[in-house]
């Protein structure tokens, strides 16, 4: 209800009063304004009001996301999930068939940290108790040192952490842990060397290989975008398992310190079975140095280097074939011994004053072997062995193989040229002789040793012709049928051969009388071969004999003919009727 | 007429705001839907990994060997040796099968035949 601004009634008063009326109606407009002023006052009191409200909502608001986001854990947003998480950090190793040689386990470790635990003279006992191999006293030293966190076990199993559990310390934790297990314990320790644990954390811990492939492949292994992917070996589980056995119970027979054995593909280098005995468990790795060639884990067959004996007789005649100097029917002066300033070359018995070529092998002549390489002469003497691999290390995937350099004389003289050709005065490992036998009998095309599976096999660079390669093998038969090796004969795979015996170097100078290094290199069958097996002893003696007997035929011939009987059936090879001996001859003359 | 514009417009905005809140929480269940399927494809994956170390440890040629020599007398499974390899013309021909005799009296003679019953 609007007041007037004249009210007349007010108005009339006025006027008889003799008053202004104007002043009513200033009076009423001035109330009227006032009015109005206190109504605008009150709203915008009253939306400040509302609009601080909003404020301090806002306001509150981003204060406490603030702060929960200062609280919380930093988690970035997603829209998507990460796919399957990587469990196996480290891939696995198979053999060629896919069978298990290495894996990861999971297990725990335990560790302590001190200021948290409450009973510590109690969970030192206890901890003591649950394993042997620590010490009361010493652990309740540590528990009340001044560490804060100590490890106490590496690797635990179940049984022991839910002991440990049982304590019910706070202070005791687990942590999980891969752990690099070798299901066939001993079993190709050699080739898999083992690994140990790198870097450490309390939630997890890297695995690193020591030796062997494990360390060869550790980048490819512990990459994880290959974890699923399993490292395949050339390796066969139960050949591999087949010749340790047989190959232990020989070293044992002939009384030798140590073994080795190597089983290879003659067409593709792979090695289908790689033995050196004395060996050790890869999940308890020793340890010590693989130098030492009296360790467990000096490997033999790849490591070691030691002069092969008369099994290099085969790369000499190769040669002499090769360039055509001599055929095998070639009649070659054997007359002994043979003086060459003063040295003397003699053979182990005296075989006559002229022999075929093919008997020079066959009943393994050094001075015949002599008579050979001084027709090829040194320069290209070296330049073949350069060629069969002889000269340099095996390309095997070990670190092991890369330390194995040949020991080569300083300067390649004649008489290093007659004694190299029947193996003496040059050191190569078992290795560098199983490469180089496979190359010479395959056909004579180059083989690089490998311990991976090969899908493809591309023929080598042609070392030697396949003639030559052809009247080899049944030069290495002739050995095995009545030469040398006659131990060697398995009925129905027609081994072939030739077998070495070399004097061991004496340390103080010169060679051992009665130390040899006995060394049988095979192939199988030998009409078309598949294998080639070379088998060594270190200081064999056969003693059921009136006395000791140390030759190759007589220690490492029966071991390696028994490697062949156990595995040539599980290499699917079946016994064949020999039919080589006569169609060879006829193939052989040139 | 405005006010129409209005109104949908609100509407509209209320119903897309609800429809993204849904599918908001959707993702999220999904997500966590897939992280603990992965969580689990990790438990079995190790628990088959755990499965074939065992494979592989109970299978290893040592233990084999010993459980051979062991069941000798039962089993008699010997090494593998050449011998054992056989060629298929070694393989004698089944016995031809006859037909099988259910009632005895008709193919026994008479007096047989009696007997049978």
């Amino acid at each position: 209800m609007r007041r007037p601004l004249r009210p007349l009634a007010r108005i009339l008063e006025a006027r008889a009063k003799g008053e202004n009326p104007d002043t009513i109606e200033r009076e009423n407009l001035r109330a009227r304004h006032e009015a109005e002023r206190d109504r605008l006052r009150a709203q915008a009191e009253g939306r400040l009001l509302v609009l601080a409200v909003f404020f301090l909502c806002g306001f509150a608001l981003i204060g406490l996301r603030m702060g929960h986001l200062a609280g919380s854990e930093a988690e970035e947003p997603r829209a998507a999930t990460t796919t399957a998480k990587i469990l196996a950090a480290r891939a696995d190793i198979v053999d060629r068939k896919g069978r298990i040689l290495a894996t990861n386990f999971t297990t725990h470790s335990l560790y302590a940290q001190p200021p948290q635990m409450i009973d510590k003279e109690r969970a030192a006992r206890e901890l003591a108790r649950i394993f042997p191999d620590l010490d009361a006293d010493e652990l309740h030293a540590d528990f009340t040192g001044k560490r804060k966190f100590l490890w106490i076990k590496r690797r635990i199993s179940p049984e022991q952490q839910q002991a440990v559990h049982d304590i019910g310390d706070p202070g005791l934790r687990f942590g999980p842990r891969e752990m690099r297990l070798y299901p066939n314990g001993k079993l190709a320790a050699h080739v898999l060397g083992g690994a140990r644990f790198g870097r450490e954390g309390v939630r997890s811990a890297e695995v690193v290989g020591q030796a062997g492939v494990e360390k060869q492949f550790d980048t490819e292994l512990r990459d994880p975008a290959r974890a699923r992917e399993p490292l395949r070996l050339s390796l066969d589980l139960t050949v591999q398992a087949a010749v340790e056995r047989v190959l232990a119970g020989g070293m044992r027979l002939m009384n030798a310190k140590a073994a080795s054995a190597i089983l290879m593909d003659v067409e593709t280098g792979e090695v289908v079975s790689l033995v050196s005995l004395p060996d050790f468990d890869p999940n308890e790795r020793p340890t010590g140095g693989p130098k030492d060639d009296r360790s467990p884990l000096f490997n033999h067959a790849v490591q070691g280097v030691y002069e092969l004996g008369s099994t290099f007789k085969i790369f000499t005649a190769a040669q002499a074939l090769e360039e055509e100097l001599v055929t095998p029917s070639t009649i070659m002066d054997t007359e002994g011994p043979m003086t060459w300033g003063r040295f003397r070359i003699r053979d182990f018995r005296d075989y006559g004053d002229e022999m075929s070529v093919e008997d020079v092998i066959v009943k393994s002549s050094n001075i015949g072997t002599a008579r050979m390489a001084l027709m090829i002469g040194g320069e290209r003497q070296q330049a073949f062995f350069k060629r069969l691999g002889l000269f340099e290390t095996t390309a095997l995937e070990m670190p092991e193989a890369g330390t194995a350099r040949p020991l080569l004389p300083p300067r390649w003289s004649e008489i290093v040229t007659m004694t190299a050709s029947y193996g003496h005065g040059i050191s190569a490992s078992p290795m560098h002789l199983a490469a180089a036998y496979a190359t010479v009998v395959n056909g004579g095309r180059k083989v690089e040793p490998t311990l991976l599976v090969r899908h493809t096999s591309a023929p080598g660079e042609r070392v030697i012709s396949e003639q030559t390669s052809l009247a080899l093998r049944q030069m290495m038969r002739q050995v095995v049928v009545r030469g040398t090796a006659s131990f060697g004969e398995v009925p129905g795979y027609a081994v072939g051969g030739k077998t070495g015996t070399a004097d061991k170097p004496d340390p103080q100078g010169g060679y051992h009388d009665d130390k040899v290094i006995a060394t049988f290199a095979s192939i199988f069958p030998a009409h078309d071969p598949k294998y080639v097996l070379v088998v060594t002893l270190d200081e064999p003696e056969e003693t059921s004999g009136e006395e000791p007997r140390r030759t190759a035929g007589w220690t490492a011939v029966p071991v390696g003919a028994e490697i062949i009987r156990r595995a040539a059936p599980l290499l699917g090879l079946p016994p064949e009727i020999e039919d080589g001996a006569t169609v060879g001859v006829t193939l052989a003359s040139n | 007429m405005r006010a129409l514009f209005y109104i949908t417009s609100l509407v509209a905005v209320l119903g897309l705001a609800i429809w993204a809140y849904q599918e908001n929480y959707r993702t999220q269940a999904s997500l966590r839907e897939v992280e603990r399927l992965s969580a689990e494809i990790a438990d079995l994956r190790e628990t088959l990994s755990v499965l074939n170390a065992e494979w592989a440890y109970l299978n290893r040629p040592e233990r084999l060997t010993e459980l051979v020599d062991m069941n000798f007398d039962r089993l008699g499974l010997l090494p593998l040796r050449p011998d054992h390899f056989g060629r298929i013309d070694q393989v004698s021909f089944p016995a031809p099968e006859y037909l099988p005799v259910t009632r005895a009296w008709d193919v026994a003679g008479a007096g047989a035949g009696e007997e049978g019953q």
